[in-house]
């Protein structure tokens, strides 16, 4: 990377609006198990964004509750901590999005893109590699490993439109057209940004190496083949299509046959569902 | 309307000469309606022996409800024997649950997976239907009707109450009633009690009259201060429930695993003593107790 690139790239970080204080402090609370119910209720209710999106989806057709909720404490009373807990997890991350930008990129389907990603990457340290992952970081892992594409479609549009019509036009993988025409990949400013914003570290290089095939441990394998299954069955879309004759990801974890990891995952709409509602939210 | 006792045991199956006397199979109880109609309250390990004596009875019809999917509630479920054979039919009830986004078809399934049991889902030859309930939903089967109702654990949990021609039974599954989560001094703390309140006073009114009341009784009111948000009763809170709602019957079950026969019994006779005169009778759930009434 140049130092002209690199230049330009830190200024778009830094133009990246903070991460939500509240939604730091959720990923703190929740990480330690006796967290103080009232500590977290009060997180989420100061955070009058978070709050709002809860509500929606519990009062949303799914979960068909005989009452409607109007507040973080009457779901707590009702649905219980640990549910209430799980939803504001899942929005963690996902409220600071800019709805337009200036380069087509499509927000809605990149947003459904990185929910799924993350339900099947926590899905995936569930079932697959039980005890060497946090399902819970793979999650966040999947909401975020492509947040360097936001950046740049926001605040480098014209080159990353380029970028978008040259993987279309030349069949490379999107991260080979941004470094081509932009001179860095969404996993150099999006791993930039993850720092700025003061991720764990783990964090940061599963971002910052979310492309690269070697050195990857159990969080990147997971996220790695979750990303290729959304974009195999085009869950979302990102900007990056599945190209036929791809060879699988991390065929040392997971084998080197790709319907068979995706039939070990049962059926696929739940994610898609998860992704969905949260999706939903989001656009209302 | 017959009820029978397959497990009382919470957590974990708990075999062995301290718990001979009770039992120490996980959660199951055999209802039959006046029609005889069979339900199936939870799959814990005490499905297994009430499998064995349903052999005799094939083809079967059972309508299964599940409070919730903790091991200790669907583990016996692979071991359901009836599942196996063509000819039976099951029904298997329980609720959405709020975090996964699934409802209760998941639970053979995610107990089905190759690494952990033999045999694949595919291979159950009796005909099984899964049905989701809503909150508050009612199923008629034959001449009895179930009723779902929301209660407090770390995962869904549906209370179910049974009706069959004005005889009522309701069972738990697990519970813990609702607690405050701030501290007097805060300024949240009335309101939040005030919901609390409300959300008492609604399962009071869905259990106001019932004949047979059987609770999630894990611990004693000492015991209960460093269980906070577990989500299990105390023998006093379900004495006090079974008291306000009117019921004739409390039956104490989810015995503590560590908790001997001797224990038990010691614990209960102390709150026995706490009974009021115009109270509910009380009782001890014990594997192949049966209650008709």
């Amino acid at each position: 990377m140049s130092p002209e690139v690199e230049k330009k790239l830190g200024a778009a970080v830094e133009r990246m609006p903070a991460f939500p204080k509240s939604v730091q402090r959720v990923l703190e609370l929740t990480r330690n198990i006796n967290c103080l119910p009232r500590e977290l209720v009060g997180v989420i209710e100061k955070d009058p964004v978070m709050t709002v999106k809860i509500l929606k989806v519990i009062n949303s057709a799914a979960f068909a509750l005989p009452n409607k909720m109007t507040s973080i404490n009457q779901s707590v009373v009702y649905l219980g901590l640990n549910t209430v807990k799980n939803m504001a997890l899942s929005f963690a991350a996902v409220g600071i999005l800019p709805r337009t930008n200036a380069a087509g990129f499509d927000v809605q389907k990149y947003l459904m893109h990185s929910l799924t990603v993350a339900s099947i990457a926590r899905a995936l340290a569930n079932h697959q590699v039980v005890g060497d992952v946090d399902p819970g970081d793979c999650y966040i892992a999947g909401l975020l490993h492509d947040f360097g594409k936001v950046v740049f479609a926001q605040f480098m549009p014209e080159e990353f439109k380029t970028a978008l019509l040259y993987c279309q036009e030349q069949g490379v993988p999107l991260h080979v057209a941004e470094a081509a025409v932009i001179g860095a990949d969404h996993t150099v400013v999006g791993s930039m940004l993850a720092e700025r914003w003061q991720f764990p570290p783990a964090l940061v290089a599963c971002i910052r190496n979310h492309h690269q095939e070697a050195g990857q441990d159990a969080m990147g394998d997971c996220l790695r083949m979750a990303d290729q299954i959304c974009r195999y069955r085009q869950f979302g879309d990102a900007g990056n299509p599945y190209r036929a004759g791809e060879s699988t990801v991390a065929p040392q974890r997971f084998g080197q046959d790709l319907e068979a990891v995706i039939a070990s995952l049962g059926d696929l709409d739940k994610f898609v569902a998860e992704a969905q509602s949260f999706a939903q939210v989001e656009a209302a | 309307m017959k009820i029978r006792f397959w497990g009382v045991r919470g957590s974990i199956a708990s075999p062995g000469p301290h718990t001979a006397r009770y039992g120490g199979n996980t959660t199951c109880i055999e209802l039959r309606s006046d029609a005889g109609e069979l339900i199936i309250f939870d799959a814990g390990t005490g499905i297994f022996p009430l499998a064995q004596s349903l052999l005799k009875q094939m083809p079967i019809s059972a309508s299964i409800f599940i409070t919730h999917t903790h091991w200790d509630h669907i583990q016996g479920l692979p071991f359901f024997t009836p599942l196996y054979i063509p000819g039976n039919k099951a029904k298997i009830h329980g609720a959405y649950d709020f975090v996964s986004g699934s409802g209760i078809e998941q639970v053979m399934n995610v107990q089905l997976q190759y690494s952990y049991f033999p045999v694949r889902e595919a291979e159950l030859r009796a005909n099984i239907e899964y049905q989701t309930l809503a909150i508050g939903e009612a199923v008629s089967v034959g001449d009895a009707t179930v009723r779902s109702t929301l209660l407090n654990h770390p995962v869904t949990n549906f209370g179910y109450r049974v009706e069959c021609n004005g005889k009522s039974m309701f069972f738990s599954g697990d519970h813990e009633p609702w607690t405050n989560i701030y501290t007097a001094e805060d300024a949240d703390y009335d309101e939040y009690q005030a919901m609390i309140d409300a959300r008492q006073a609604e399962l009071d009114a869905f259990l106001q009259g019932v004949d047979v009341l059987v609770m999630d009784c894990s611990y004693t009111t000492a015991e209960y201060p460093s269980k906070v948000g577990w989500g299990h009763g105390t023998f006093d809170n379900s004495l006090e429930l079974a008291y306000r709602v009117g019921a004739k019957q409390l039956i104490c079950t989810h015995h503590e695993p560590t908790r001997s026969d001797d224990e038990l019994e010691r614990v209960f006779a102390d709150m026995l003593t706490r009974v009021p005169a115009n109270g509910p009778e009380v009782l001890l759930a014990r594997e192949g107790m049966e209650i008709e009434w």
